[in-house]
C-alpha cells in the first residue's frame, strides 16, 4: 500500500477521533490492513471497510458517514469543517462553561459541611454515616421537614444524605455461584483441595451471588411533584454516581432522558444540565401517555436484566378511556418489580380515591411513602424486604392471566 | 472450499447458500475472513445474524461451533470442565491398588484426557478452522466478557491446572448482539464491527423467492411490499426477515394466491409477536397498508 493512502487512513481516524469516536492506533492499523484487502477500485467497499473497523456501535454511522463523504471530497476542507461544526456533529454540548450557581454561592457563605461523604458506605453503617454527616439537631429537623418546605441548603444535604443511602432495591440471586460459608457442597473445588492436601477432608461450599439490579427511575415533575420531584432527582443523582446500570427519566408532558446528566461529577452542574434539557417542569401532567412512550421506545432496552423500576409520582392523573391502567399494567411486565414512591401517602387515612391513583394501584408491587428525608432512608430498608402489601399475591395471578 | 479472495467472491459465496448479504455486510465478513479478527454483528431480532454464522460454516465447508449465552454462563458451560466423576474413580482405582506415588496420581487426576471441552474449547482443537458462533452475548453476564477476550485475541486458553491451549487453526468467530445492554469497549476494540439492517424492499423479494419458493411472483410482492410498509409503523417489534419468510409460507400453507384482509388477519400472528402490535395491525393498519397496496397497483382491488 502507498504511503499516501495510509497517510490518509491515518488523518481520517484523526478527524474521527475528533468527533468523538474512540479510534485508537490499533483501529488505524486494522484500517490500513482493511483498505488494503478490499482494494480501492470501489468507494462503497472502502467505506464499508472502515466502518467494520472503526466503528463500535450503530448510533456512529451517521457521524462515520458524513465525514467520510467530506473526506472523500476534500480532507483539508473536512478538518476546517469538523473544526467549525465539532459540537453539532458529534452530539456534545459545547465548551464546558460551568452554568451560574448561585447554591455554590449560598453555601460559600454557609460553614463548611463537618465531613466529606465516604465513597461507598457499607450497608450496616448507614445510621453513622448519616450522624456523621449531619450534626443530630439539623438532622431531626431536616427529617421532619417535608421536602416542600426545604430550602436550596437543606436540598445540598439531602442530596448528600441520599447519597450514602445505598441502592434501594433488593439484591438479586444470579446463577453464579461464589464461595460461601453456607451453601451447596463446591465437589471441583474440594477435589482440588484434596489434591494439593491429601489427608484433610475440607468441604469447600458456594451459594448463588448477589447483585444490584439495574434501575430505571421515573420522575413525575409536573406542577403538584414540583418541590418533591427536586430532592428526589439529588437522590437520583447520589445513585448515578455509586453504582452503573440506573437510568433516570422525567416527565410532565413529555418524557425527558436525564442520564446523562446526572452522571457529571460535579452535582451542581448535573442539576443545571437537567434543568436545562428538561422544557416541562412544573407544567401539567399525562402519565398514561408517558408511560405509553416509555413502554414503546424505551422499556425493552432498559428493563433488562430484571430491571427495578421506581415510579415516582402522586398519580394525580385522569384516567382516559382506562389507558393508564393498561399503560401500567404493560410496564409491570417488563420491570421485574415495580415501586411506587407516592409523596401523598403521608397523609394519614390516604385513600385512592383519585382515577389514575386507582388506575395504578393494582399493577404495582409496592407503593411506599416519599416526602421526607426519613422516608428516603426507610426506602433502602423497606425494599430489600420482600413485598409486604397483602394483595400483591393478587398481582401476581393477575399478570399471568 | 478456500476462503474468498474479494468481496465479490464473498458476497457470491454467501448468496449460493441463499443468503442474500448487503454490500457491506459482505466486506466485513471478507475482512473478518482475512484479517482475522471477531466478527461482532449487532441489529434487530430476526436480520439473519445467527443464520449468518451459520452459511459461513456451510460455505466454507467447516464445522460450526456454536456457544449460546445466557445469564450464569460460566467457563463450566463455556470452555471446559474437569470430568470430576472420572477423577473421583482415579482416586478410588488408585486406592484398591495401593498405587504408592501421590505425585503420580496427581498428575494423572489433571491430565489433559480429563478435561471435558466445551465450545470455546473445542473451537481452538480442531483439525481445521471452524465457525465459532457465540450467540447472544449481551445475554451472559458481563464478567464472561473479559473471559472472552483471551480467547478472542490470541486463540487460546489458559487453564490453570494444565497450562496454555493455544489453537493451531484460529476460528473464525462470530459474535452476535441483541443489544439489550451494550458490549464493552474492550471487546469492541478486537472485533470488526457490522450492524445487519432489514434489506431494502428488492432484496427481501429476493430473499423469499430463494426462501419461500412456492410463493408466485404476484404473492411475494405483496408480502414484502407489505411487511416493508408495516416496518415503519410504531410498533414495539417490527417483523424481521425470518418473520417475513415465514409469513409467505403460512400464507403458501393456507392457500393464499393474493393478501386479501382475511387471509392478513389469520396469520397476523406469524408476522408479529406483541398482542399491541397485533391490536394495532387489526384496528385498522391492515386496511390502511392493503388500501396503500390497491392504489399503487402492487394489490388487485377486491370485489
Amino acid at each position: 500500500m502507498s504511503g499516501r493512502v495510509a497517510d490518509n487512513i491515518v488523518h481520517f481516524a484523526r478527524v474521527l477521533r475528533a468527533a468523538g469516536l474512540p479510534v485508537g492506533s490499533d483501529r488505524i492499523l486494522a484500517g490500513i490492513r482493511a483498505v488494503e484487502l478490499v482494494g480501492l477500485d470501489r468507494r462503497d467497499d472502502v467505506h464499508a471497510a472502515l466502518s467494520a473497523v472503526m466503528l463500535g456501535r450503530h448510533e456512529q454511522q451517521p457521524v462515520f458517514d458524513a465525514a467520510f463523504a467530506a473526506f472523500w471530497r476534500d480532507p483539508k476542507l473536512l478538518e476546517r469543517l469538523m473544526y467549525l461544526l465539532l459540537p453539532k456533529i458529534a452530539g456534545r454540548p459545547g465548551p464546558v462553561q460551568p452554568p451560574q450557581r448561585p447554591r455554590r454561592v449560598e453555601e460559600a457563605l454557609s460553614p463548611p459541611a463537618t465531613t466529606p461523604p465516604p465513597e461507598s458506605p457499607p450497608h450496616e453503617e448507614d445510621k453513622q454515616t448519616i450522624d456523621a454527616l449531619v450534626s443530630f439537631s439539623e438532622r431531626e429537623r431536616l427529617q421532619r421537614a417535608d421536602f416542600e418546605s426545604m430550602s436550596a441548603r437543606e436540598f445540598a444535604i439531602a442530596r448528600r444524605l441520599a447519597e450514602t443511602v445505598p441502592l434501594p432495591v433488593r439484591p438479586l440471586r444470579t446463577r453464579r455461584l461464589a464461595a460461601s460459608p453456607r451453601g451447596r457442597i463446591d465437589v471441583r473445588r474440594a477435589l482440588r483441595r484434596l489434591a494439593r492436601t491429601p489427608d484433610t477432608i475440607d468441604l469447600p461450599r458456594s451459594a448463588p451471588r448477589l447483585r444490584a439490579p439495574p434501575l430505571v427511575i421515573l420522575i413525575d415533575i409536573s406542577g403538584s411533584m414540583d418541590r418533591y420531584a427536586r430532592a428526589f432527582l439529588h437522590y437520583a443523582y447520589g445513585l448515578t454516581q455509586h453504582h452503573h446500570r440506573v437510568h433516570t427519566m422525567v416527565f410532565g408532558t413529555r418524557l425527558t432522558d436525564i442520564t446523562r446528566c446526572l452522571r457529571h461529577r460535579d452535582p451542581d452542574v448535573a442539576i443545571e444540565r437537567a434543568d436545562e434539557l428538561v422544557q416541562d417542569w412544573r407544567g401539567g401532567t399525562r402519565i398514561a401517555s408517558n408511560l405509553a412512550e416509555f413502554n414503546r421506545r424505551w422499556a425493552r432496552r432498559m428493563l433488562t436484566g430484571n430491571a427495578a423500576l421506581l415510579l415516582v409520582t402522586d398519580g394525580l392523573d385522569r384516567d382516559e378511556h382506562g389507558s393508564l391502567a393498561v399503560e401500567a399494567a404493560r410496564l409491570a411486565r417488563f420491570a421485574h418489580e415495580l415501586v411506587w414512591l407516592n409523596p401523598l401517602l403521608r397523609y394519614e387515612g390516604f385513600t385512592p380515591r383519585a382515577a389514575g391513583v386507582r388506575a395504578l394501584l393494582p399493577h404495582v408491587d409496592r407503593m411506599l411513602p416519599m416526602h421526607n428525608l426519613a422516608s428516603l432512608a426507610d426506602l433502602a430498608q423497606a425494599l430489600r424486604e420482600p413485598p409486604q402489601r397483602p394483595d400483591a399475591g393478587a398481582r401476581r395471578t393477575e399478570r399471568t392471566t | 472450499m478456500p476462503r474468498p479472495a474479494n468481496v465479490d467472491e464473498t458476497l457470491e459465496a454467501l448468496s449460493r447458500q441463499d443468503y442474500l448479504a448487503s454490500r457491506q455486510l459482505a466486506t466485513a465478513v471478507f475482512l473478518a475472513l482475512n484479517l482475522g479478527r471477531p466478527l461482532l454483528l449487532e441489529g434487530e431480532a430476526g436480520t439473519g445474524k445467527t443464520e449468518l454464522a451459520k452459511v459461513l460454516a456451510r460455505a466454507l465447508d467447516t464445522p460450526l461451533i456454536r456457544l449460546q449465552c445466557y445469564e450464569g454462563l460460566d467457563i463450566a458451560s463455556a470452555a471446559y470442565e474437569w470430568n470430576v466423576a472420572r477423577q473421583m474413580l482415579e482416586i478410588r482405582i488408585a486406592e484398591a491398588g495401593h498405587e504408592a506415588s501421590r505425585e503420580k496420581l496427581v498428575a494423572g487426576l489433571y491430565a489433559r484426557e480429563m478435561l471435558i471441552a466445551r465450545p470455546l474449547l473445542q473451537a481452538l482443537t480442531q483439525d481445521k478452522p471452524p465457525v465459532l458462533l457465540i450467540d447472544e452475548l449481551d445475554r451472559a453476564d458481563e464478567p464472561f466478557e473479559a473471559f472472552l477476550l483471551e480467547v478472542l485475541a490470541e486463540s487460546q486458553l489458559s487453564v490453570p491446572e494444565l497450562g496454555t491451549i493455544r489453537a493451531e487453526h484460529p476460528p473464525i468467530v462470530v459474535l452476535t448482539s441483541n443489544r439489550t445492554r451494550e458490549i464493552h469497549d474492550a471487546l469492541k476494540r478486537r472485533c470488526l464491527y457490522a450492524w445487519v439492517d432489514y434489506p431494502d424492499a428488492a432484496r427481501e423479494l429476493e430473499i423469499i423467492h430463494r426462501k419461500a419458493p412456492g410463493a408466485g411472483e404476484r404473492l411475494a410482492a405483496q408480502v414484502v411490499a407489505f411487511v416493508q410498509r408495516a416496518r415503519r409503523l410504531d410498533l414495539f417489534k417490527a417483523p424481521g426477515v425470518a418473520e417475513t419468510i415465514d409469513w409467505a409460507n403460512a400464507l403458501l400453507a393456507l392457500d393464499a394466491l393474493s393478501l386479501d384482509p382475511q387471509s392478513v388477519s389469520d396469520t397476523l400472528g406469524v408476522l408479529l409477536k406483541y398482542q399491541d402490535d397485533i391490536a394495532q395491525f387489526e384496528g385498522g393498519a391492515t386496511k390502511a397498508i392493503l388500501d396503500e397496496l390497491h392504489a399503487e397497483g402492487i394489490l388487485e382491488r377486491h370485489p
